[in-house]
């Protein structure tokens, strides 16, 4: 059990980032915007974020919960006012979709590398955090048999803002007005203006929120798995759209292909630990191989309906309706 | 008079000027970064950037070349995938593994004379990226699978692979491809390192070879096909209305599973070039991270436009300021300025339908007409060109 236990928490540490930041990308794809850029706003959510934490530790301000949950804010708005650029660049300039989220690309990591090496005094680029984030266990939620092993012991708050933004993301896109008219500027945005659904402004919300979801993704993805940023996020934010696309742009199926991800993610690293996998002898960069490769295989059944929005990519002109 | 008024309206000039405004706003907007974190020595360090491969002399300019190879192959690469309305964001993947086998062939093989052995290990480069490719190219053809997540993948299962094969311990044996204690591959064989020829004159103490000849006869090869065969306005049709191009008797299945394998050979043909360049050139150094060179050609091939000619100005232009950020070191700068200066101009090049709007706003008014026509055509291209992505 205690295998299945840790085999489980360490899932979370793959399956959670991927699942927000496929799901921002969700929202930006289904308003018609294609966003490659989530790798960048990753960076840039992951970079001002441990910035901001790195600072108030050594300046001794405050710690623990509330100093992740003040960081979770600082990610969602430096994402979103990053991901504004894309935006305006896809919406208001007509611009290829696909040049300007790799132009965002390019700036993030050499902004993070540039800024850290200005503002640091010890001039390095790697911005070091204390992890006083994790919980070893839940109070009550950690005692109940089996599952408060699973989901309520060694994990991060995060995880749980995770999960919160599954359902509101769900909520939000099919039971409400906003998503109604969300998804319908990805599917036929000049019926949408017909009816007087103002295409530009719901496309700059989906790129928002995208920006928003990509930027706390950037920092779920290094508090768990490191004690420093160093400008990347380890190419999460492409992957983030592979589970997108694999979850079909439907937030169900988004979150069981991150999770189908994550424990792919979770074999390939901690294999050594079970000693059913390590008894093979199998080198390890087979191992580093088979999250991709069963991905791979999976897409190879899954991708014969494609069901992407149908005005994905396409620069909306009013005058051209 | 008219003749001139004829070049200003040409859409390839017009689409050559919108690049360069493209990339002078992205040099102001990187200035502007420099004079924020440090003003004292901006306009020094801005200058250095500007000299570029200058500052070294000959030899400057020899190694701009060297570091021009690889991207602009894998600028070849992408632009050649993009003209056929495919995303092949899997050039870092297909690079790799062509430098693999280049280096393999060039160790293993060493009892090859000369010019044949590195010609052998270019060639085999060519295959290896064009076989990595064929895997999203069928996986895009006949199981819809969206090209751009199947490259990630490839990236990622080429890399292991690469870094597994050389590590085996079958490969050990002399003379042994991984140099251990430098975690590098070893040196090629002197028979598999690509000539200097009259370069050695030119540039004296670089390391540029006849890969940037290659690299250049190349580009030029494939601007030929594109533009002046069949084979390449088939290639091409598929990328622009893959509708169209069914109804006029074209397949589609078999374009694209070319145009990616093409694009592959190209990518794997850069790693080649690169890590055949002898001792002083690059070595290939075993580490879990993705080759930068893949990436490197999405900006190549879109400040190039796409167009193999462009291409190599593009990446000419891209190491010359890569070159001139490392000669800022000597300064209190980051290297990574010049990259914050590249994202800037890629941005700025997305733009590229409004800077038109403004060249042409600029030219004469009875030239006016037939802008809003080019204007026109180029975003209806640009829609159709998405059409197919929008089905991914």
């Amino acid at each position: 059990m205690g295998t299945i236990y840790f085999l489980v928490q360490q899932m979370m540490t793959f399956s959670i980032p991927l699942l927000i930041v496929a799901l921002g990308g969700l929202f930006s794809e289904r308003s018609g915007v294609v966003n490659i850029a989530l790798e960048g706003i990753m960076i840039i959510g992951g970079f001002s974020s441990i910035l901001f934490i790195n600072f108030m530790q050594k300046m001794g301000v405050f710690d623990g919960q509330l100093l992740l949950i003040c960081a979770v804010l600082i990610a969602v708005i430096s994402g979103g006012a990053f991901s504004l650029l894309h935006a305006y660049a896809a919406i208001n300039m007509n611009a290829d979709q696909t040049i300007s989220g790799t132009a965002l690309n390019t700036f993030a990591p050499a902004f993070a590398i540039y800024g850290a090496r200005m503002i640091q005094p010890s001039n390095v680029q790697q911005i070091t955090f204390n992890n006083t984030f994790r919980i070893a266990s839940v109070p009550l939620l950690g005692d109940i048999p089996i599952i408060g092993n699973l989901l309520f012991k060694q994990a991060y708050i995060t995880t749980y803002i995770g999960f919160a933004i599954l359902i509101a993301a769900t909520i939000l896109l099919y039971k409400t007005r906003f998503g109604l008219r969300l998804r319908a500027c990805g599917e036929h945005p000049q019926a949408a203006d017909s009816v007087g659904v103002n295409v530009y402004k719901m496309r700059y919300f989906g790129v928002l929120i995208s920006g928003m979801l990509a930027g706390l993704g950037g920092l779920v993805f290094v508090v768990p798995t490191s004690t420093n940023f160093n400008a990347t996020v380890a190419g999460y934010g492409f992957l983030g759209i592979a589970v997108l696309i694999f979850g079909q742009w439907k937030p169900i199926r988004i979150f069981i292909a991150s999770l189908f991800f994550g424990l792919m993610k979770t074999i390939s690293s901690s294999y050594s630990g079970i000693s059913l996998l390590l008894q093979l002898g199998i080198n390890s960069y087979i191992y580093k191989m088979v999250p991709y490769i069963a991905t791979l295989i999976v897409l190879a059944f899954t991708s014969k309906r494609s069901q992407a929005p149908r005005a994905l990519g396409q620069p909306y002109d009013h005058g051209g309706r | 008079m008219d003749k001139l008024r004829r070049i200003l309206r040409s859409t390839g000039f017009v689409n050559a000027s919108s690049s360069v405004l493209a990339i002078l706003v992205g040099l102001v907007f990187g200035f502007v970064i420099m004079l924020i974190s440090n003003p004292a020595q901006a306009i020094q360090g801005f200058g250095i950037i500007l000299k570029g491969g200058f500052s070294g002399g000959a030899r400057g300019i020899g190694q701009t070349l060297y570091y021009a190879i690889p991207i602009i192959m894998t600028g070849l690469s992408v632009g050649f995938a993009f003209k056929t309305g495919l995303f092949n964001i899997g050039a870092s993947g297909q690079f790799t593994v062509g430098a693999f086998t280049a280096i393999f062939i060039g160790i293993k093989l060493n009892s090859l004379p000369a010019p044949l052995h590195w010609i052998i290990a270019l060639l085999g480069a060519m295959l290896a990226g064009g076989l990595w490719a064929l895997i999203p190219g069928l996986f895009k053809a006949y199981l819809n699978v969206n090209e751009v997540i199947s490259s990630i993948m490839m990236n990622y299962i080429g890399l292991f692979a690469v870094n597994y094969a050389i590590k085996h311990p079958a490969l050990k044996t002399a003379p042994t491809i991984f140099d251990t204690t430098m975690n590098l591959t070893s040196n090629t064989a002197p028979t598999s390192i690509l000539p200097k020829s009259f370069l050695s004159y030119l540039f004296p103490g670089s390391t540029v070879n006849i890969g940037i000849i290659i690299a250049i006869l190349i580009a030029v090869f494939m601007y030929f096909v594109l533009n002046k065969t069949t084979f390449g306005y088939e290639l091409k049709a598929c990328g622009y209305n893959k509708h169209a191009s069914q109804y006029a008797g074209i397949s589609e299945k078999r374009s694209i599973v070319l145009s990616m394998v093409i694009a592959g050979a190209l990518s794997g043909l850069g790693g080649g070039l690169v890590y055949l360049s002898g001792p002083n050139g690059r070595r290939y150094k075993v580490l879990d991270l993705l080759l930068a060179d893949g990436f490197a050609g999405i900006p190549v091939a879109l400040l190039g436009l796409n167009n193999p000619l462009g291409i190599i100005f593009a990446g000419i232009f891209i190491a010359f300021i890569t070159i001139g950020g490392e000669y800022l070191q000597s300064l209190d700068f980051v290297v990574e300025i010049i990259d914050i200066i590249t994202a800037a101009i890629i941005f700025f090049s997305a733009f590229a339908l409004v800077f038109r709007g403004f060249i042409q706003k600029m030219l004469k008014a009875e030239e006016l007409a037939v802008s809003l026509d080019d204007n026109h055509s180029s975003l209806r291209r640009q829609n159709s060109g998405k059409e197919t992505g929008g089905e991914k």
